[in-house]
């Protein structure tokens, strides 16, 4: 074999071997990675794993928005129509964020009916409900066009 | 009547579209001199009957033509009139024309500039193109038409524009980001005429070089404005998000990268071609799959509006064909090409074929992250998402081999050099970056390893541009005239890399040394966040053209001295009754502070979030440079040099028609 070749085949084997190797860490850390989406009707029933990062979400149900008297925690409940979760979170919730809205809440589970969360998550558009909320919505509860809450 | 008028002249583009996309190939074939001219025209005229339809939308919307549904749902009486412009992009309709006619301009551009290519090359590349647009205006005419009219019951008044794209960011966001994603289409379009000739040789790639490179330019720009609009539009502070919509944008960008790289080496030394033309292909069909991705709504993004599952079909279906038939192509047609000549392992060649490779990869590692809540879903039913610290992780990753071979990369020869000397040459540099690297995280303070790593080779990808002039230079008497022989495509590539080492350094420092807090603040209370001391002195109700706004004042002190005064506000916008923040910015070239009212508490406190980003501004400034950087590279002498070259020859030759001045002289001969 000549040497120009031997040095193609030796570079074409050594490139294979590296993407394969970047492919296997790219999978693998996808893997890690990856944040289900549970409503609160699957989180009642146990089905959502309770030391994962996880997405929930669902309706944000009318006067459940509670904040505490000191510092920036905030209390508010989801419902797919069906059960509720209450979710804790510390921080300034987004513009969108309004009673009677489709939001996620990304975080960890404390128990069944508690959330503790990371993320909230409401959308750039009022007519936008975030796919999960609306499937969920679907699945277990009646889908309720989304009072007006002004007055 | 006008909005009909802006209907009948997409329906007219649509036909005029149709008999391009065919007639070119036919005129291309045979070689037929009128069949070629016309597709040159029909291209131009295509363009200027989608700029009157466009037009037509426009005015629509200036004289609040609520009759129109488009303009009804997504503008109001109250929205200033530089809003109601703006308007017309501002929702999927409107977005999706403008789409179609950067499209038709790219065209347009292409049968204007291409006078020293061969006539049937430029009708196969305009035949493409036109059949892209005739799927685009069919999607535009037939699932989302802006001129539907709201009858017999018209409204009032407008919904209104959503009040976060009532601002400048979206006045160009996405204007330069659309025109770098068509703009692919030209080098697509390129690519699949040159393997229906079968001809795929260096002047290919010369000619597709400046049309890739400009799109680029656009589609680096867009990226850092929608960026820039996010950072400071969408009060969270973070200037990137590996949100669906943001990646839909980004690979494309990475895959365009790549693309520029393995033109170079296609022009200059004959190989990867079969890679370079897939990866043209690639990238185009990256730029639909973001169309996809971001008008299906198929993903939960942040950018995610109302949608109509039937659009998402449509371009699904579309992108399927387009990339199913120019696969194709390349796999009946790629036997033809040949790439010659060898190189070694220690070669320019072998430097872009990194790149590519990890480009490549990285690209992947995006495409996955960002489609995989579809794959699984398809499979289990079940929703999911795929978090950040995965992109970021994984990106990391594999950035740190691309920037430790960038330097090298760009300096090493081409075809073969020995090793031990390169590396002689540079340990010098490594060594300087490494220990101003450490000088820097000291100086930030914490001296975090990921931190230290990020910095130094953002500094060695700048020290291999400030290497490469000194280099130059020396080989000359003076340095003056040095950098005078530096060719202005190798400045484009100096300049772009040196983009790379800013953003890389804003991108490393902002992560590491950013101070983000949420706090509690009554008026005339002063609250420590780390170094700095905040004080809510007043709190006002204003108003505005078409909201009211809670404003706060606040005064910012550092070290005892005033370092800011701010004024961020919480709008409520009238029509809509949406709330907005405004964030305030006291903006600086190491550091920004950022202030956002976030909601008032019970007992007449705010909560405030307080952020201090160090070096934010480099990332956006990385870019501009970047982009720069293209901006030379494309005003080489090399590319007109050739075309006057060819003019002149022509000139002399014998026989010439007398100019005809079809259209700001877009067809001679």
């Amino acid at each position: 074999m000549k040497t120009h070749r031997r040095n193609k085949l030796i570079a074409i084997i050594g490139g294979l071997v590296l993407i394969s190797g970047a492919v296997a860490l790219i999978l693998y850390a996808l893997s890690s990675n990856i944040n289900h989406f549970y409503p609160p009707t699957e989180v009642s029933q146990g089905k959502a794993p309770m030391d994962r990062t996880i997405r929930v979400g669902g309706l944000v149900a009318y006067n459940s928005v509670k904040r505490a008297d000191d510092g920036l925690e905030v209390v508010f409940t989801v419902t797919d129509n069906q059960n509720t979760l209450d979710i804790r979170y510390e921080g300034i919730l987004p513009d969108l964020f309004k009673e009677g809205q489709g939001v996620i809440a990304e975080g960890k589970l404390v128990s069944k009916t508690e959330f503790k969360a990371t993320k909230v998550l409401a959308k750039h558009d009022e007519k936008y409900m975030p796919p999960e909320v609306e499937q969920s919505l679907e699945k277990y509860g009646h889908p309720v066009q989304s009072k007006s809450t002004e007055y | 009547m006008i909005p009909e008028l802006g209907n009948f002249l997409l329906i007219m583009a649509f036909i005029n579209a149709i008999f391009l996309g065919v007639l070119s190939f036919v005129g291309a074939h045979y070689e037929h001199q009128g069949l070629m001219r016309f597709t040159k025209r029909s291209a131009i005229s295509i363009f200027l009957l989608i700029l009157a339809s466009f037009i037509c939308l426009t005015v629509s919307f200036i004289n609040n033509d609520f009759s129109v549904a488009y303009v009804a749902n997504h503008s109001n009486s109250q929205l200033p009139i530089y809003y109601r412009i703006s308007a017309v992009w501002g929702a999927h309709e409107g977005s999706l024309l403008l789409w179609v006619l950067i499209l038709a301009g790219w065209m347009a551009a292409v049968a204007v500039f291409s006078k020293a290519l061969p006539k049937p090359l430029v009708s196969r590349v305009l035949g493409v193109m036109g059949f892209i647009a005739v799927g685009f205006i069919a999607f535009t005419l037939f699932t989302s038409n802006p001129f539907e009219r709201v009858l017999p019951f018209i409204p009032i008044d407008g919904a209104d524009l959503n009040p976060l794209l009532q601002d400048f960011g979206l006045i160009v966001h996405p204007p330069m980001l659309y025109m770098g994603y068509v703009g692919f289409a030209v080098v697509f379009a390129f690519a699949i005429a040159g393997l229906l000739e079968g001809e795929l040789d260096n002047k290919w790639a010369r000619w597709s070089r400046p049309w890739t490179t400009v799109a680029w330019i656009f589609l680096s720009l867009g990226i850092a404005l929608g960026s820039w609009w996010a950072y400071y539009e969408l009060g969270w502070g973070g200037w990137w998000f590996w949100d669906p919509v943001e990646n839909a944008s980004f690979m494309p960008w990475l895959a365009g990268t790549a693309l520029i790289h393995s033109l170079a080496a296609t022009e200059k030394r004959g190989v990867f071609k079969s890679w370079t033309v897939l990866l043209a292909i690639l990238t185009f069909s990256l730029s639909l799959l973001g169309t996809f991705l971001v008008r299906s709504g198929v993903l939960t993004s942040v950018h995610s509006f109302a949608n109509d599952p039937v659009r998402g079909k449509f371009i699904l279906v579309f992108l399927g064909i387009v990339v199913g038939a120019s696969l194709l192509i390349f796999a009946i047609q790629s036997s033809k090409i040949r790439s010659k000549s060898n190189f070694g392992i220690f070669s320019r060649e072998a430097a872009l074929l990194f790149n590519n490779a990890l480009l490549a990869v990285v690209t992947f590692m995006v495409l996955l992250g960002t489609l995989h809540p579809l794959i699984q879903e398809a499979f289990t039913g079940g929703k999911s998402s795929v978090g950040p610290p995965y992109f970021n992780l994984m990106f990391a990753i594999f950035m740190i081999p691309i920037l430790i071979l960038m330097p090298i990369g760009q300096q090493i020869n081409w075809k073969q050099e020995p090793i031990k000397p390169l590396l002689t040459k540079y340990w010098i540099w490594a060594l300087g970056s490494i220990l101003l690297g450490f000088a820097i995280v000291l100086l930030m303070g914490e001296v975090d390893p990921m931190a230290f790593v990020g910095t130094t080779l953002g500094l060695w990808v700048a020290a291999g541009s400030a290497k490469y002039i000194l280099g130059q230079t020396s080989k000359s008497d003076s340095f003056s005239s040095g950098l005078k022989k530096i060719s202005l495509s190798y400045w484009g590539m100096i300049v772009a890399h040196l983009g790379v080492a800013i953003t890389v350094l804003g991108v490393v420092l902002t992560s590491y040394y950013s101070v983000e807090k949420n706090i509690k603040i009554h008026q005339g209370e002063t609250v420590q966040v780390e170094d700095l001391n905040v004080e809510f002195y007043d709190f006002n109700n204003l108003e505005g053209p078409n909201y009211i706004s809670s404003a706060g004042s606040f005064r910012i002190y550092m070290d005892g001295k005033l370092v800011a005064d701010l004024h961020p506000e919480k709008r409520k916008y009238h029509a809509s009754s949406m709330v907005m923040t405004e964030a305030d910015i006291n903006a600086g070239l190491f550091r920004d502070i950022y202030v956002v009212m976030g909601e008032p508490l019970d007992d007449g406190a705010w909560a405030v979030s307080v952020h201090y980003k160090a070096f934010v501004r480099w990332i956006w400034l990385g870019a501009l440079v970047m982009a720069l950087g293209g901006l030379l590279a494309v005003s080489d002498k090399r590319y007109r040099q050739r075309r006057r070259e060819r003019k002149n020859a022509k000139k002399n030759g014998a026989d010439k028609n007398t100019a005809n001045s079809y259209l700001s002289g877009a067809d001679s001969e």
